[in-house]
C-alpha cells in the first residue's frame, strides 16, 4: 500500500485509539502526532514490526523546551523513516517540566542510546531503563541542563560585549 | 658559481668584541640567538584556524625558514605551543596539561579570534579565550588569519625569546604568574 498521511493515522488510531493519539498536523509535509508516555515505546515499536508500515529507521530524537506551554514545558521528538516507502512520520510527547521521565527507546533502537544521552545533558530528561544515562557532550562538572530557555545561551564572563564599547 | 656566499642569509653575530681567532659576547645573547632560529612548535589544531597553519607549514609560505622546523604533535622538544582554533571548556584541561608537559622556556601562540577570546562563539560551552588556563605570549587577530599573519605571530615570539634574560623564568614575577594559573 502506498503510504499516506491519511491511511498511516488511520491505522494508528485504530491500534491505540483517539485517547492516546492527538494534535495530528503535517507542518512540513512530515505528519506531526502527539502521544502519552505510556504509549510511545509501544507505538514505535508497532510502526517498526507492522508489515505493511515497515517505518523501522529511527532518524533522530531529541527535547525541546517550551517554557509557555503549561504543565507541558519538555517534550520529547521522535523522527522516524521507512525506508522502503521513503516516508517520514515524527511523534512528540509532552510532559511538565517537574516530571522529567521518559522510558527509554534503547530496547528497541540502538541508536537511541547516546541520542537519549544527549537529550538528558541538554534537557534533563531522565530515562528510565537507559543503560548508561550519562553527560555526552558537556562537560561533567556542568550542574545544570543548558537548553533548558531560562540559562542564557552566552557565556556570562565575556568582557568585550559591554555596552561602553557600543557607545551606548 | 652560484654557491657564492651572498645567496646565504646569516644572522649577524650579537654585539660583543672579536679578535684573531675568538670572539666574546654575553652568554645570553648567544642563548637567544639560537632559541630565536630553532623555535619548534606544537600545534594544537582545533579548527580552521588550524587548517591556515598548514598552510603555514606548505612550502609557499614555509613556516622552516624561521627555524620551526619540526613541528612536534608532543610536548617533548617543543617551545611554541601554538593554539589554533575554537577550544571549548571540555577542552580546555587538555590545553593546560600540554602546556604542563612542556619544558621551560615555552612561549604560548593564541592564533585567531576563538583561541584568543572565544570569539563568535559566546556560548556556555565555549572557552573565552585560552588566557583562562594558560599565559599567552602573543595573540595573532583575524579569523581565520593569514599565514603571513600567523609567521607575524612567531616572529615576535622571535623577538621574545631573542631579548628574554636568562634568569626570567626564575624571577618571582614569573613564579607568580604561572601560581596565578595554578600550574605547579
Amino acid at each position: 500500500m502506498e503510504l499516506t498521511n491519511e491511511n498511516v493515522l488511520g491505522k494508528i488510531i485504530s491500534k491505540f485509539g483517539e485517547e492516546n493519539i492527538w494534535d495530528a498536523f503535517s507542518p512540513d509535509g512530515i505528519m506531526t502526532i502527539t502521544t502519552n508516555r505510556a504509549s510511545i515505546i509501544e507505538l514505535i515499536q508497532y510502526l517498526r514490526e507492522d508489515k505493511e508500515l515497515d517505518i523501522s529507521f529511527l532518524t533522530t530524537m531529541c527535547g525541546i523546551h517550551y517554557p509557555d506551554f503549561k504543565d507541558k514545558e519538555l517534550c520529547v521528538m521522535y523522527q522516524l523513516h521507512s525506508l522502503r516507502h521513503n516516508y517520514r512520520i515524527r511523534i512528540k510527547v509532552f510532559m511538565p517540566a517537574t516530571d522529567a521521565v521518559m522510558p527509554t527507546l534503547t530496547n528497541l533502537y540502538s541508536a537511541a542510546n547516546w541520542m537519549e544521552r544527549e537529550t538528558f545533558d541538554f534537557y534533563g530528561v531522565q530515562f528510565t531503563g537507559h543503560p548508561n544515562l550519562t553527560r555526552i557532550l558537556n562537560i561533567e562538572e556542568m550542574e545544570y541542563h543548558p537548553m533548558l530557555k531560562q540559562y542564557p545561551l552566552e557565556d556570562q564572563t565575556r568582557e568585550d560585549k559591554i555596552d561602553t564599547f557600543f557607545g551606548r | 658559481m652560484s654557491d657564492s656566499n651572498n645567496d646565504i642569509k646569516l644572522v649577524d653575530a650579537p654585539d660583543g668584541i672579536s679578535g684573531a681567532g675568538f670572539f666574546a659576547t654575553s652568554f645570553e645573547k648567544v642563548i637567544g640567538l639560537a632559541r630565536k632560529h630553532s623555535l619548534w612548535p606544537l600545534p594544537f589544531a582545533t579548527s580552521c584556524c588550524g587548517i591556515e597553519y598548514m598552510a603555514t607549514m606548505g612550502s609557499n609560505y614555509d613556516i622552516s625558514r624561521f627555524g620551526s622546523e619540526r613541528p612536534s604533535f608532543s610536548p617533548r622538544q617543543a617551545d611554541i605551543l601554538m593554539v589554533m582554533g575554537t577550544i571549548a571548556k571540555k577542552m580546555g584541561p587538555v590545553v593546560k596539561q600540554v602546556y604542563e608537559q612542556m619544558a621551560e622556556p615555552r612561549w604560548v601562540i593564541a592564533v585567531g579570534a576563538c583561541a584568543s577570546s572565544g570569539g563568535i562563539f559566546d556560548t556556555y560551552s565555549v572557552l573565552q579565550g585560552i588566557d583562562r588556563v594558560v599565559p599567552v605570549d602573543v595573540y595573532v587577530p583575524g579569523c581565520p588569519p593569514r599565514p603571513e599573519q600567523i609567521l607575524d605571530g612567531l616572529m615576535r615570539v622571535q623577538d621574545l625569546a631573542e631579548n628574554e634574560s636568562l634568569r626570567r623564568r626564575n624571577s618571582p614575577e614569573y613564579q607568580a604568574l604561572l601560581a596565578s594559573y595554578n600550574i605547579k
